[in-house]
C-alpha cells in the first residue's frame, strides 16, 4: 500500500468546486485582450475585460486537459511523468540572489552559479527534472530568461521547469529549445520542459499569463499554472477559501488554454501562501501554506488532472534549524501528497535566496520522503514466522540470509550530510554544513558534462551570440566558460 | 474639552472602531473643539500606540487596517474643517507610491500608502505596473518628498533602478528621497541600486519616510543633530 496523505474530504472538495465555478462566472476573471476574441468565440461574455465563464462550458474543457503526460531527458527517455501518484522533485526557480558558497551570506547569483547548482542537480537522483533556478545577474535583464534556459539546456540532460519573463521572449525559449530538440514538432513530440505560467490573484489572467497559455498550447509545449492566492491578502483568509479561488484561477486558466489546443498538456499548479498578519511576509515554510499547496493538490486530483506544487523551501535566512525543519516538513507532506512535480528544494528567505548546500541537505529530506511513499512491503512470504525458525529466540537475524538479501530495499542510505554516526568513524566534520560543503565538492567534481552534437552546439552558440549582442554581452558565461568564480562579472 | 474624550479617540484609533472615531469627531465639531487640537491630542496618539503596539508583535495588519480606517474615519470629518477655518493639518510630507513596471502586485503597497496617510503623510498611489517616467513626472507635479517604489518580483525588482534613472534624467534627484521594499529587496539591494532606504514592512515604510523628511530638512537647512 502506498501510504498517503488526505487533508479535505469528498464533500469539502466539491464545495470548494462548486464555488470556484461559481466564481469564474460571477465576479469572473479578468483577461487580457489577446484572449478576448477566442473565448468571446465560446461564447462565453467578456464585458470590460472581464470574461463570465459557465460552468457547463468550463467543465467540457476540463474533460480536454490530458490526465497524464511525460516530460523526456535530452537522450529521449521518458524522465518525468505527470498524473497519477508518480511524485518528482525539482529545485526552485527564477532567484535573484545566491549563498555565496564561501561566506554563507547572499549576494547577486551569476551565470556560474547557476552552472553549478545544475551540475549538483544533474548528479542527484532525488531531482527528476532541472529548473532555471537562478536569474543571472552577469547578463543584461533583457535575456535574462532565455540565458538561464540555455545554461541548463547546454550542462543536463534532464528535463526543465521553466518560464519566460514576458510574452515575446516565450518565443526565443520556445526556439532555444526546439534547436537542442531537434525541432518544434520532435518538441511537441517529447517535450523537455514545461512552463510555469503564472496568475496573478485574485482572479487575474494578465495580459502577458494570458499570451503564455495561448502560444504553448499551440506550440504543444507543456504548461504548469502556478496560482498563488495570498490567504488573508491577495485570496481568503481561510486556507478554504484560498483553495477555492487557487481553483477558479486554474479553472479558468485552464478554459483559455483548452480553448486555443484542446487537448495540450496542462497541470494544476501553484505557489499559494498564507500572508503573516505581523510582518506582511509570505512564509513558505508555515504549516498552513504547506496545507494549502496539499489542498489545491487534492482538488486537482478530485478532477483527475496532473498536479504541482511549491514545498521544500524555507524562510530563515540561512541553512539553519528552522529552515531545513520547514523544508524537510514539506518535502515529506508534498510526497505522502502524491504532487506530481514539487518544485522549490534549495530556496530560503521566502524564496528570495538559493543555495546548492541547501539544495544538498534537502535532497537527503527528499530521499527519507521518497523512502516514505515506497510504504511497507511484505518482501517474504511469511512476514517473521519464517525468519524466528531460522534464529529461535537468539535473534541472530544480521546472519540471516534474507537479511543480506532485503536489507538494501527496506533501508535508505543518507549520503555522508546526514550524521548517522560515520563522522565519528571517519573523522569528518560534525557540522552538517561543513559535510555538506565538502558533498557539494565531491558532486561537482563527479559531473562530466555530456555535449551537445556538434552541430547543435553550434547552432545554440549561434543562436544566443545573435540574441545576446544587440543587448551587449560579448561573450556567453557559463557556456564557453564555465570555471567557477566567486567572484561575480557584473553589467 | 475633557481629557477623557480625547481618550476615547485615541481608543477608538486603537480598536479599529470607524463608527465611534467618527462619532466622537462630529460631536468634537459640535462643541467647538478646534480640529487640530482633536487630531493631536486624540487621534495621532491612538496611532502611535498602535504603531508601538504592532511593533512589539501586539497588533496585526488587519488590526492597523482597521485603525488606519477609523482614523480616515475622523479625517473625514475633521478635514473639512480645517479647511472652513482657512487651515491645513500639517502634512509631514508628500509621498508618490506605486509598483514597478511589469509588476501588479499592489498588497504592500497598499498597507505603506495607508499607514503613511494615517501617519499624517500625504500620499499618491500611482497604482501597479507604473515607469520610471510616470513617477517623475507625478513626483513634478505634486513636488513629492518621498517616492516609494514596490516590487514583488526578482523579475521585477531591477526596474526599481529605473525609477531613480527616471528621477535623475528628470533632474529631481537631489529633491526627491527614493525608498524602495517589497518581498525580494533587500537593504543591500536598496544601497546597489543607490536608494535612499529601504523598508521591510509597512510599519517602518513610516519610520523610514520620518527619517528621510528630517534627512530633508537638514539638507535643505544645513543643520545636522
Amino acid at each position: 500500500m502506498r501510504p498517503k496523505f488526505q487533508l479535505l474530504d469528498k464533500s469539502l472538495i466539491e464545495r470548494i468546486l462548486e464555488e470556484a465555478f461559481l466564481l469564474i462566472e460571477d465576479p469572473g476573471v479578468r483577461v487580457a485582450p489577446y484572449v478576448e476574441d477566442l473565448l468571446r468565440g465560446a461564447g462565453i461574455t467578456v464585458k470590460d475585460g472581464v470574461a463570465h465563464i459557465p460552468e457547463t462550458l468550463a467543465r467540457r474543457l476540463l474533460e480536454f486537459v490530458p490526465r497524464e503526460f511525460f516530460l523526456y531527458s535530452r537522450s529521449g527517455k521518458l524522465a518525468v511523468h505527470y498524473g497519477g501518484e508518480h511524485v518528482h522533485f525539482d529545485p526552485g526557480s527564477s532567484c535573484l540572489n545566491i549563498l555565496d558558497p564561501e561566506t554563507q551570506q547572499p549576494r547577486p547569483a551569476v551565470s556560474n552559479d547557476l552552472v553549478r547548482l545544475v551540475r549538483v542537480a544533474e548528479n542527484l537522483s532525488q531531482f527528476a527534472a532541472q529548473s532555471t533556478a537562478m536569474i543571472c545577474n552577469d547578463v543584461p535583464q533583457e535575456i535574462g530568461d532565455w540565458y538561464r534556459l540555455l545554461l541548463v539546456l547546454w550542462h543536463s540532460e534532464k528535463p526543465v521547469v521553466t518560464g519566460a519573463f514576458s510574452s515575446s521572449s516565450l518565443h526565443t525559449l520556445i526556439d532555444l529549445l526546439a534547436i537542442e530538440s531537434g525541432g518544434r514538432e520532435r518538441l511537441r513530440q517529447r517535450p523537455r520542459a514545461i512552463f510555469d505560467v503564472c496568475p496573478s490573484p485574485p482572479l487575474n489572467w494578465s495580459e502577458f499569463a494570458s499570451q503564455n497559455l495561448v502560444d504553448l498550447a499551440r506550440a504543444g509545449v507543456p504548461a504548469e499554472i502556478v496560482s498563488m492566492p495570498l490567504a488573508g491578502a491577495t485570496a481568503p483568509v481561510t486556507l478554504a477559501g484560498s483553495i477555492t479561488q487557487h481553483a477558479a484561477e486554474c479553472i479558468s486558466g485552464i478554459v483559455i488554454h483548452q480553448l486555443a489546443q484542446p487537448g495540450a498538456p496542462i497541470v494544476w499548479g501553484g505557489a499559494p501562501a498564507i500572508f503573516d498578519m505581523r510582518t506582511g511576509k509570505t512564509p513558505m515554510g508555515a504549516i498552513e501554506t504547506a496545507m494549502l499547496d496539499l489542498g489545491c493538490a487534492e482538488v486537482g486530483k478530485h478532477l483527475g488532472l496532473p498536479t504541482h506544487a511549491y514545498m521544500v523551501a524555507g524562510d530563515g535566512r540561512f541553512i539553519d534549524a528552522q529552515v531545513e525543519m520547514e523544508s524537510g516538513m514539506s518535502a515529506v507532506l508534498g510526497a505522502l501528497a502524491g504532487i506530481n512535480m514539487i518544485s522549490g528544494a534549495g530556496m530560503l528567505d521566502f524564496l528570495a535566496c538559493h543555495s546548492i548546500e541547501k539544495l544538498v541537505i534537502d535532497a537527503e529530506a527528499i530521499a527519507s520522503a521518497q523512502r516514505l511513499v515506497e510504504g511497507v512491503e511484505p518482501r517474504t512470504e511469511t512476514l517473521a514466522t519464517a525468519m524466528f525458525a531460522q534464529t529461535g529466540l537468539h535473534g541472530d537475524f544480521l546472519k540471516l540470509k534474507e537479511t543480506r538479501a532485503l536489507f538494501r530495499m527496506e533501508q535508505h542510505f543518507p549520503s555522508s550530510v546526514i550524521d548517522r554516526g560515520l563522522a565519528a568513524m571517519d573523522g569528518s566534520s560534525f557540522d552538517i554544513l561543513a559535510r555538506t560543503k565538502k558533498r557539494v565538492e565531491e558532486v561537482v567534481a563527479s559531473y562530466q558534462r555530456q555535449p551537445l552534437s556538434t552541430e547543435c552546439e553550434k547552432e545554440l552558440i549561434a543562436f544566443a551570440q545573435r540574441e545576446s549582442k544587440p543587448c551587449g554581452l560579448d561573450s556567453l558565461p557559463g557556456v564557453l566558460d564555465t570555471e567557477y568564480s566567486h567572484e561575480p562579472n557584473m553589467v | 474639552m475633557p481629557e477623557d474624550t480625547f481618550s476615547a479617540m485615541r481608543q477608538s484609533i486603537v480598536n479599529g472602531a470607524p463608527d465611534v472615531a467618527l462619532e466622537l469627531a462630529q460631536q468634537a465639531v459640535h462643541s467647538g473643539v478646534a480640529p487640530l487640537d482633536a487630531i493631536n491630542n486624540g487621534y495621532v496618539p491612538g496611532m502611535h500606540d498602535v504603531g508601538e503596539q504592532f511593533a512589539r508583535g501586539q497588533m496585526y495588519l488587519p488590526d492597523m487596517m482597521a485603525s488606519a480606517e477609523a482614523m480616515r474615519a475622523a479625517m473625514s470629518v475633521l478635514d473639512p474643517e480645517l479647511r472652513k477655518a482657512g487651515t491645513e493639518r500639517p502634512m509631514a510630507g508628500t509621498v508618490i507610491l506605486g509598483t514597478t513596471k511589469g509588476d501588479i502586485h499592489e498588497i504592500g503597497k497598499i498597507l505603506v500608502g495607508t499607514l503613511l496617510t494615517a501617519n499624517g503623510f500625504r500620499v499618491h498611489d500611482l497604482g501597479v505596473d507604473v515607469s520610471g517616467e510616470k513617477f517623475a513626472a507625478k513626483a513634478r507635479e505634486l513636488n513629492a518628498d518621498i517616492v516609494g517604489v514596490s516590487a514583488l518580483l526578482t523579475t521585477t525588482m531591477r526596474n526599481q533602478k529605473t525609477v531613480i534613472d527616471a528621477l535623475q534624467q528628470a533632474g529631481l534627484r537631489s529633491q526627491v528621497k527614493v525608498m524602495v521594499g517589497g518581498a525580494p529587496v533587500t537593504r543591500r539591494w536598496a544601497d546597489e541600486i543607490g536608494a535612499d532606504g529601504y523598508a521591510k514592512d509597512a510599519m517602518s515604510a513610516v519610520v523610514l519616510a520620518r527619517e528621510l523628511m528630517q534627512l530633508k530638512t537638514q539638507e535643505a537647512t544645513g543643520i545636522h543633530a
